[in-house]
């Protein structure tokens, strides 16, 4: 496993911190996912060996949270909310303009690897809906009307 | 009408000037109340909490002061309080604000909470969408420790106590708080039955644990300000305090706004703090208190008695936003997620947009749950794609009543809640779906019209 010393230090600093090595899984999860972009066997078995666990603690972990992945995403990766209140605020609209202006259907990575587009569960902002995200990052009010200015920018690297 | 707000949690949020550091919150007379309640004796902080009578802000709605008295204090086992960040019911949008915008307010509350119940370890369970509010606490947190508002020996005191954020991984049912228990644990977030496992006597590592809100702990601050008598003087008996509504869906000012309990009728929330609805749209539906509330529909009459005896006779627009009005007409105020409908919804579209959701996310630990949501999601998928059957609606209702109270944890109620009471208010256009398709289907037409909320 190749991690950046970065991640290993935040990870020495986080384990102690619990109670019971176990309770740093999910933690490690997340680092090691941000470090190398997803989960692969090989990941999910360095993270059972650093906590003295066994691989399927791991894999158990990676395939019920739905934000652990075992595979890479698009360079952009796009989450789409499509619950209730972004629904109504024409979610379902915004998303089927994003697969237009990317070439590719929600659900999968376009052909040329730029973005991954994803529908999510509520993020908690239903005020200004619809809502997405583009890695870490939250842009509200994306309306069916400002999806397609929405995507040029992100193409552009102007957002 | 002007509805003047109350903003007493959300008293800075969205203020100009104000920032999320430590020395800005001080200097709005931040961790005065933790000076306060280091020097207090932690039963008698208990004591004021009780006497607020505040409840639970993240759904359930019961007393946090009776919460606490739970706490098992006899075993000797270490005692840990855990904050609920994980704000995923459907329409609620508070806690990203508090956390954002104010966290030292967080960490106040949670620290003199930690007092009080003399916890050895605290955690904020936030959710892991949260990216940059997972960055902020942890730089707040930091903040804190430099001035020794936490860590070791607090203030001089001799109390130890420190604060763990721990991210989830985008599963709903870790605000359920023994599935969020087993999360921190490093399991998967199956939840416990109670009883035995009542996180205050048997909660994380089997030790007496306190789950609370968000909101809820940023309430323990105002508490020890304003004493137990004087929080419950806001509201009404019984609905003490402040609630933040969050209201979106189809009204012109969709946001959030705290008021006291009982201050403002649904209508006045609506029409009055929320601009109304669209031009030429009339209100059809409202879901009072996140996704899993029982669904109101804007032309019902609600009759009935209240508590304390009282009786009413309301229309939608007349139900006082509180926690017992809203469960005294069938519903609840659940997290405070107000999800307004106008007469442009098609109803079996959003029940089939709600169902998806709990499909999603049953954790799949118990078979009712686990097999009868996704079915109820694959009836309504079928039906807004042109296969809809006149007896679907009973086909629904009949799942759904064998999932409720058949469940480990108040999932199998959630997803439930929204399937009963859509069917039975608005089955007539559960019925006319059907009757339509066939009649376009007779017509040589595609059955399926084009969907917006699925």
């Amino acid at each position: 496993m190749d991690l950046q010393s970065e991640t290993i230090e935040k990870i020495d600093k986080l384990v102690p911190r619990y109670p019971t090595m176990k309770s740093a899984a999910l933690p490690l999860c997340h680092l090691v996912q941000e470090d190398q972009g997803y989960l692969s066997k090989e990941a999910m078995e360095w993270i059972a060996d650093r906590l003295d666990l066994q691989p399927i603690n791991i894999m158990e972990l990676v395939t019920f949270y739905p934000m652990l992945r075992t595979e890479p995403t698009g360079r952009h990766h796009i989450r789409v909310c499509r619950t209730l209140p972004c629904a109504l605020a024409g979610a379902y609209q915004t998303c089927k303009k994003l697969e237009e202006a990317f070439n590719c259907k929600v659900g999968h990575t376009s052909a040329d690897g730029e973005v991954t587009l994803e529908y999510v569960e509520c993020h908690a902002d239903c005020g200004k809906a619809p809502v997405v995200m583009v890695g870490e990052d939250e842009y509200t009010n994306i309306t069916p009307e400002s999806a397609e200015e929405f995507a040029t920018k992100l193409k552009n690297g102007a957002l | 009408m002007e509805h003047q707000q109350h903003r007493l949690i959300f008293k800075h949020i969205d203020e100009p000037g104000y920032t999320n550091d430590i020395d800005c919150y001080i200097k709005h007379g931040g961790y005065e109340q933790l000076k306060k309640a280091v020097t207090m004796k932690p039963e008698d902080i208990c004591a004021e909490v009780l006497e607020s009578g505040v409840r639970g802000r993240g759904g359930a709605g019961f007393p946090a002061g009776m919460k606490w008295k739970f706490l098992d204090r006899k075993s000797g086992k270490p005692i840990y309080l855990v904050c609920n960040c994980d704000e995923s019911e459907p329409g609620t949008f508070k806690d990203r604000e508090i956390v954002h915008q104010d966290p030292h307010q967080l960490i106040e509350g949670m620290m003199c909470s930690a007092f009080a119940i003399q916890a050895k370890l605290a955690f904020i369970y936030i959710r892991g969408e949260f990216f940059q509010g997972y960055k902020i606490l942890e730089r707040a947190i930091e903040e804190a420790r430099e001035k020794n508002l936490l860590g070791d020996n607090i203030l001089g005191s001799g109390y130890s106590c420190d604060i763990i954020v721990h991210r989830g991984a985008g599963a709903y049912i870790c605000g359920e708080e023994t599935g969020l228990i087993e999360s921190i644990e490093g399991n998967r977030a199956n939840p416990r039955i109670k009883p035995p496992y009542f996180p205050a006597a048997l909660g994380l590592y089997q030790c007496p644990t306190i789950v609370n809100n968000v909101e809820t702990l940023c309430d323990v601050k105002h508490i020890i300000e304003m004493g137990g008598k004087g929080f419950s003087e806001i509201g009404t008996p019984g609905n003490t305090g402040t609630r933040i509504w969050c209201v979106s869906g189809h009204v012109q000012k969709p946001g959030y706004y705290e008021f006291p309990c009982s201050a403002v009728t649904l209508g006045e929330l609506i029409y009055d703090v929320c601009g109304g609805l669209k031009p030429g749209r009339k209100l059809k539906a409202v879901i009072p208190g996140g996704s899993s509330a029982k669904i109101l529909r804007a032309d019902e009459r609600f009759t009935g008695k209240l508590k304390d005896g009282t009786e009413f006779d309301w229309g939608i627009e007349d139900i006082p936003m509180d926690f017992d009005s809203l469960m005294a007409v069938g519903s609840m105020s659940g997290s405070g997620g107000v999800i307004v409908m106008d007469d442009t919804t098609d109803m079996v579209e959003a029940l089939a947009n709600i169902n998806y959701f709990y499909a999603h996310e049953s954790c799949g630990q118990c078979t009712p749950c686990r097999e009868g949501v996704p079915w109820m999601r694959k009836v309504t998928q079928r039906m807004v794609d042109g296969n809809a059957r006149e007896e679907d609606a009973d086909l629904l209702k009949n799942i759904a009543d064998q999932i409720a109270g058949r469940t480990i944890c108040a999932f199998g109620e959630a997803a439930s809640w929204p399937v009963q009471s859509f069917i039975a208010k608005f089955k007539d256009e559960f019925v006319e779906k059907a009757r339509e398709q066939a009649a376009r289907r007779k017509d040589g037409k595609e059955a399926a019209t084009e969907t917006t909320l699925i």
